[in-house]
This record gives structure tokens, sequence and C-alpha cells, in this order.
């Protein structure tokens, strides 16, 4: 049978005793859910909180460097304030952001599956996540920490006033959320997937959470015990890094970038995801290598775990080291260039469409080239020891992770909005706040960049008057990038009374997600869905789109 | 309780039938055991490399250990595996009173365990052996040793808890019969318990072996 039939037969809204949003209400039917889909909106609300909280920071900060004096924070404060906003915005919005929103929402539907493999593990990790919650929550009202997000020792042990204790505890228990998050997924993708659903007809965005459950599952155990180690040692004098007995504190180093590293492919992963299936519906393409995109996902995560020692290049481990990890921190860039360039060949001859999601896309396809391409600049040894702890590394990072990850995430949720509430989004609105962030963003780290690579030190509250000129114009750009992210929670919040109804599938996209109605009932789909063909078949193999009209699209399966 | 009507309360949402319902218990297990074995692969390394950095002072403070206690408990929690293994089959084949003799006799043995530990920690503190001002040897980074010690044999006794926690509650849901024994968390309860006690089985040599060879 042909999907264009299948999809008539979907109803585009589900009835109230239907809907997954209406078929119990009563807070106590969303607190004790063990639904996929009310358990990712829990989440939402909870890390909505906690972007709130983590841009506190950032705006604080970028208050302090209008003037090269010290005027709103004092030193300390600023320690604090820095390194509360490197702690909530890593692991507390950008690391489970779009896993266990946006993933958590999507995984089932999009392989056919009528829940997660563990539904009342997704519950308890929801619990736990807000646990950790609570917890970084009294370290901040505590007082805060000041040892910046990586904890290094001896700082941390011996030296640090803040409250380590409560912030490492706080990160800890959020780990136990993401590793039982991850197994779920793994399980869920290996033993839940449709009839015909084969690994190589898995929509990338399933490939993407499935390497990043991978990797969270073998690092963030390593988090976990380096962490405990410092709360050891800080609390009951146990020396592991205490060089006064012979420990080493560049052995936390090595401990803590070998899950810090991979955790910047678990916040990117899933991105590249989500940026595949928007740029592929948006170009109305088959994505350009799927293979090669699958096998570069795959190769990103096992190479992630081998580059760690990049980040210590200053650190005084062995030269023979550290060239070994800038050349496989080269060798890892391959598979994301890969996956650049076939973006790029996925919208050759493509039909474009500049909706709002496909902006994001776009966006962030030239923000995470920018970001990792620097990327590289800080892969060579020497050009790192030059702009080590200055903006520029900050610049690097925060293109690969605002630029790259809240773009890709901004962008998801805008496109998976209708399937979500089954209302539309008001479209010229969401174009706006796309282009605003875009250059929001550029405005903001661009000049770090140049002022990181004149010498600028990062973690400095005063500096010379001559990086002014840089801080006011990345201040200004804060404002806009502020404002481009405020503008989405403001009309999402209107879209749920007044938008549009949505149909099944408003975008006329192929993923399983959208054969079922928006929003979708309960049990995902009335009737098990089977598939028949890969995803992205939006125009027959072999042949490009035709050049004026729309071919159309077959979904990968339907409910038969 | 028959076997359909069994198998139809073991069965939890989203699973069609049973048999994938356990594999997805069992997969699902085995993957947050790969999970913890990295937990513990950190302070194994972080062990190697002072145990290469130090090594008399390693030895000499390996040979402070008690290796009695420590052979008795590696005894005990060998023979717990081995009961916990009868448990998981037995559920599987349902065989009731089997499977409760062993998952009691896995949680004694496992709380035998610990309170052998309990006593050895007891004679430890008594020997001064743990790091800071007063420690038994004089070499600062044997201290180093009994940090790793107090650490690894702690958590890995915290794990054993979670383990006999786990123990005790199937015991009591499959003695009230609220757990059928089809049900596939008998066989995930017992993967976990064979880490732990895996995990005991690469703690003992390092700790109670080294310097005494």
């Amino acid at each position: 049978m042909s999907g264009i039939t299948a999809e008539r037969a979907v109803p585009d809204r589900p009835s109230r005793a239907d809907s997954y949003l209406t078929v119990e209400t009563g807070l106590a039917s969303w607190l004790l859910t063990t639904d996929h889909k009310r358990i990712a909106l829990l989440y939402m609300a909870a890390i909505t909180v906690f972007f709130f909280v983590g841009g506190a920071g950032a705006v604080a900060m970028r208050i302090e460097l209008f003037t090269p004096q010290a005027d709103l924070l004092s030193a300390d404060a600023y320690n604090r304030a820095f390194t509360f906003h490197g702690v909530i915005m890593v692991w507390f919005f950008l690391i489970p952001s779009i896993p266990v929103i946006l993933g958590n929402f999507l995984l089932p539907l999009m392989i056919g599956a009528r829940d997660l493999a563990f539904p009342r593990l997704n519950l308890i990790s929801w619990y736990i996540f807000i646990a950790a919650g609570a917890l970084a929550a009294y370290t901040l009202l505590a007082g805060g920490v000041d040892t910046g997000w990586t904890f290094y020792t001896p700082l941390s042990t011996a030296f640090a006033n803040g409250h380590v204790l409560a912030a490492a505890t706080a990160v800890f228990v959020a780990g136990f959320s993401t590793i039982a998050s991850a197994v779920n997924f793994i399980v869920t993708t290996h033993l839940l997937r449709a009839p015909g659903l084969t690994w190589f007809r898995l929509p990338l965005f399933v490939w993407a959470l499935y390497a990043t459950s991978v990797v969270m599952v073998l690092a963030t155990p390593v988090l976990a015990m380096v962490l405990l180690l410092i709360f050891a040692e800080r609390a009951f004098g146990i020396p592991i890094f205490d060089p006064l007995r012979g420990g080493d504190p560049v052995l936390f180093q090595h401990l803590f970038w070998f899950y810090s590293h991979p955790a910047v492919y678990i916040m990117i992963l899933p991105s590249f995801g989500v940026i595949s299936e928007l740029v592929t519906c948006y170009a109305r393409r088959r994505v350009f290598g799927y293979s090669f995109m699958v096998y570069a996902i795959l190769w990103i995560s096992l190479v992630g775990f081998l580059v760690w020692g990049h980040h210590m290049f200053v650190s005084g481990q062995s030269v023979f080291a550290s060239l070994a990890f800038s050349l496989l921190s080269f060798v890892v860039a391959v598979p994301s260039a890969i996956k650049v360039f076939n973006w790029t060949a996925t919208l050759y001859r493509g039909q474009i469409v500049f909706d709002a999601p496909m902006i994001y896309a776009l966006g962030f396809i030239g923000l995470f080239t920018i970001g990792g391409l620097t990327g590289l600049f800080l892969a060579s040894v020497p050009v790192d020891v030059h702009v080590t702890d200055t903006y520029f590394v900050v610049a690097h990072f925060h293109y690969i992770m605002v630029g790259g990850a809240v773009s890709a995430f901004y962008g998801g949720l805008t496109f998976w909005w209708p399937k979500m509430t089954g209302r539309l989004y008001p479209e010229g609105w969401a174009r706006f706040a796309a282009v605003m962030m875009f250059f929001g963003f550029g405005f903001t780290f661009f000049p770090m960049f140049i002022m990181g690579f004149l010498g600028m030190p990062r973690r400095y509250h005063v500096y010379p008057e001559e990086f002014q000129v840089w801080h006011v114009l990345a201040s200004a750009g804060a404002v806009i990038l502020a404002a481009a992210y405020l503008l989405p929670m403001g009309y999402f919040a209107w879209s749920l009374v007044w938008g549009r109804r949505a149909s099944a599938n408003p975008w006329d996209a192929t993923g399983l997600e959208w054969q079922t109605s928006s929003p979708p009932p309960r049990e995902n789909f009335l009737v098990s869905p089977a598939v028949d063909r890969g995803p992205y078949d939006y125009h027959p193999a072999h042949t490009g789109p035709p050049s004026m009209e729309r071919e159309p699209h077959r979904p990968q399966g339907g409910q038969a | 309780m028959s076997g359909a009507a069994a198998r139809e309360a073991t069965l939890q949402k989203p699973w069609r039938s049973l048999r994938r319902e356990r594999e997805a218990v069992s997969f699902g297990t085995w993957v947050f055991v790969a999970s913890e074995a990295m937990f513990f692969a950190g302070p194994l390394l972080a062990y190697a490399a002072y145990r290469s950095l130090w090594p008399e002072a390693f030895a000499a403070a390996g040979r402070e250990t008690d290796i009695v206690y420590g052979t008795v408990n590696t005894a005990l929690l060998l023979t717990s595996s081995l009961t916990m293994a009868a448990a998981a089959e037995g559920a599987r084949a349902r065989l009731r009173r089997l499977t409760l003799t062993c998952l009691a006799a896995t949680a004694a043995l496992g709380l035998a365990f610990l309170v052998v530990k309990g006593f050895e920690y007891r004679e430890d503190i008594h020997k001064h052996l743990i790091p800071g001002a007063g420690f038994r040897l004089d070499m600062p980074p044997a201290q180093l040793f009994f940090a790793f010690y107090w650490l690894l044999t702690g958590v890995h006794a915290l794990h054993l808890s979670i383990g006999i926690g786990i123990t005790v509650t199937l015991l009591i849901q499959a003695w009230h019969g609220s757990r059928p024994l089809p049900s596939p968390a008998f066989e995930g309860a017992g993967l976990y318990w064979h880490f732990v006690d895996l995990v005991w089985i690469f703690l003992y040599p390092l700790l109670y072996l080294m310097g005494r060879s």
C-alpha cells in the first residue's frame, strides 16, 4: 500500500479522549505519568528554569564586563557567577536539553514504538534530575562555588572557599539521570523498532541519539567517580590528588577531561541529528551520503574518547602526549567536516524553503563551521599555547555549544512544536527570531575571537582599556541574543491558546512521527506502524527533485 | 497461577511479548554494568598510575591490610554469586522454593560480607590506617594506597548494600506472590550482583595480595 493513502487515513487531530495532553487531567496525572511525551514536557519545564538561572549568570558577567573597572561584581562574586553559569549551562541545560526533551518525545515516535523501553525508569530519571537541580539551587543560594566549572585540584580540594561539596554532589546526582535516560534510549533503539525499520533505515536523529547515549553511558560514570574523589579529598582528607603525599593534580585533569571532552560530543551530536532532519525536509531532498552520515556519527563518538589531552597542552604533560592528542584532534575533525559537506550537498538542487527551522539549521551550519575550524587552531599545539585561557577559547566553545547546540535546539523545537502541542507557531515571528539569534550570536561571540587572540584572558572581571571596545560589542550583542531567546518563549506560549491547529503532517515530512495525529494519542499510534523504505524519501532516488513543481514525498511507513 | 496469567501479570508496557521484555531487561542491565565498569575503571587507573610512581610505598602499605578478613570475604562473595545464579535460574524455571531459598542465602552471604568488612574496618582504625595525621607508616605515598583502600572498599560496600536491598525486595515480593517468578527482574538483579562480585575479584589482589608476593 502506498504511503500517501496511509497518511490520509491518519486523523489530523485526536479526540480529547485520545490526545496525550488531555487523556488524563490533574497534577498527579502529570507528576506520576510514565508517558514519554509528558515526561519530555516535564523536562522542558525544568530545563527552561535552568536556562534562565544559567542565563542570569551570563547577564551578570556581560554587565560587569561593560567597563574595564569592577562596578557590579567583586572578584569573588565574578568567580562565582562564571562558575555557576558554566555548571548550570553544561549539566542542567546543554547536556540534557536535546536528548531528554526532543529525544524523549520523538525517539519512540520515530521508530514506531508505544513508549521507551523502561517508562518508569524514564520518570525516575526526571525526579533524579529535579533532585540534582534542587542541590544546584541550594549551592547557589548558599553562596555558590568559585572554582570554575572544571573543579581543578588542588584549588577545589584545598583552597576554594565556595560550596564545592554541594556543587559536586549536584553534578554527581545529575549524572545518574543522564545514565538512566541513556540506557533507556539504547535499549529502546535496539529492541522496539517497528517491523521493517532496519538500522540503516533509521532517521539520522535516532542514530545521533543512539551514539550520544553510548557516549553518555561510558563517559558519565568517569565524571561521577572523579567528583567522588574530589568529595572524598575535600570532605574527609583522603589524599588522592594531594602533591604533598605523592598525589598528582594533573591526574585529576586527565580523568576530568576523559569525561568532559566526550561531553562536548554529548552536547553536539544530537544537534547533528536535528539538523539532518531539518535540512532534508526544507530542501525537499534526500540526505546526501546517508551511510557516511551514520559512520561519521559513530566515528565522532568513538574518537571523541581519545582526544581529551588537547585540553591539557599547558598542563605539563609530555610533549609526546600533546603531539598524539593534537593528531587525534585533527582526526576527529574529519567526520565533522563530512557532516558539514553532506548538509551542504543536500542543499544542492534542493527546493529550499526559508521557514524558521531551516533558518536555524542554516545558521547552525555556518556557526558550527566557524566553531569547528577554530577548534583546529586550538588543536595545533603552538597556537593553543598562545591562546590558552583567553577569550579565543571561550569564543570557540560557545560557537559549538551555543551557536551550534542551542540553535539546533530552538530549530528542532520549532520544527516539532506542532507535533508536541497540536498548534502552529506564528511563522513570521519565528523567522524574525531565528535571524535575530544568528546575528545576536555573531555580535556577542565574534569579538571574543579577536580580543582573545590579542591576549584578553578569560575569567577576569577587570581588564586593560584597549579591550573595552570588544567587550562593549559583546555585551550589546548579548542583549540581541537574549531577546532572540526570549521571543520564542513568548510566541510559543501564545500559540498554545491562539495558534492555528496543526494537521498531522504540516511540513510534508517523511518521518514516522508525522504519521500520527498532532498531538499524538497516548499510545502514539492507533495501529502499530510498519516501515517499507529508508528515511527522507522526498524524491525518487537517482534523480534530483524536479526543477519547478514539488515532488510528492513518501513517508517511511504508516499505520498499516 | 497459570502460565498465561503469570505472563500477563509480568508483561509491562510497552512490551508485547515476555521474551522481548526479558531480553530488554537483561540487555539494559548489561549496558548499565558497562557504565559501572567505567565508574570503577577511573580509580583503578589512578591506582595503577600511583603504584608505578611509588612501588615501595604501595608494597609496604599493601602488607598492612588484613589478608584473613579479605580472603574470607572473597569466599563469601563467590559463594553468594553461586546462590544468586541458582536463584535466577530457579525463577526462570518457576521453582518457587529453590528461588526463595537461594535469594535468602544470597542476601545472608552479602550481609555476612558486610559484617566481616565492619570488623576489618574496626581493626584498620585501631591500627591507624586512616590517611592523615598519625598515620601508621612514615612514607607519605603509603597514605595514597590507603586512600584507594577506603574509597574502593567503601564504594564496593555501597554497591553491595544496594544489591542486598534489591535481593531482599525481590525475596519479599516473590514470597507474597506480588512478583511472579517469570519476571525478568530476577535475571537483572543477578547480573548486577555478579558485577559487584566481579569488582571485588579485582579489588582483592590489588588491595590484599599486593606486596605479599
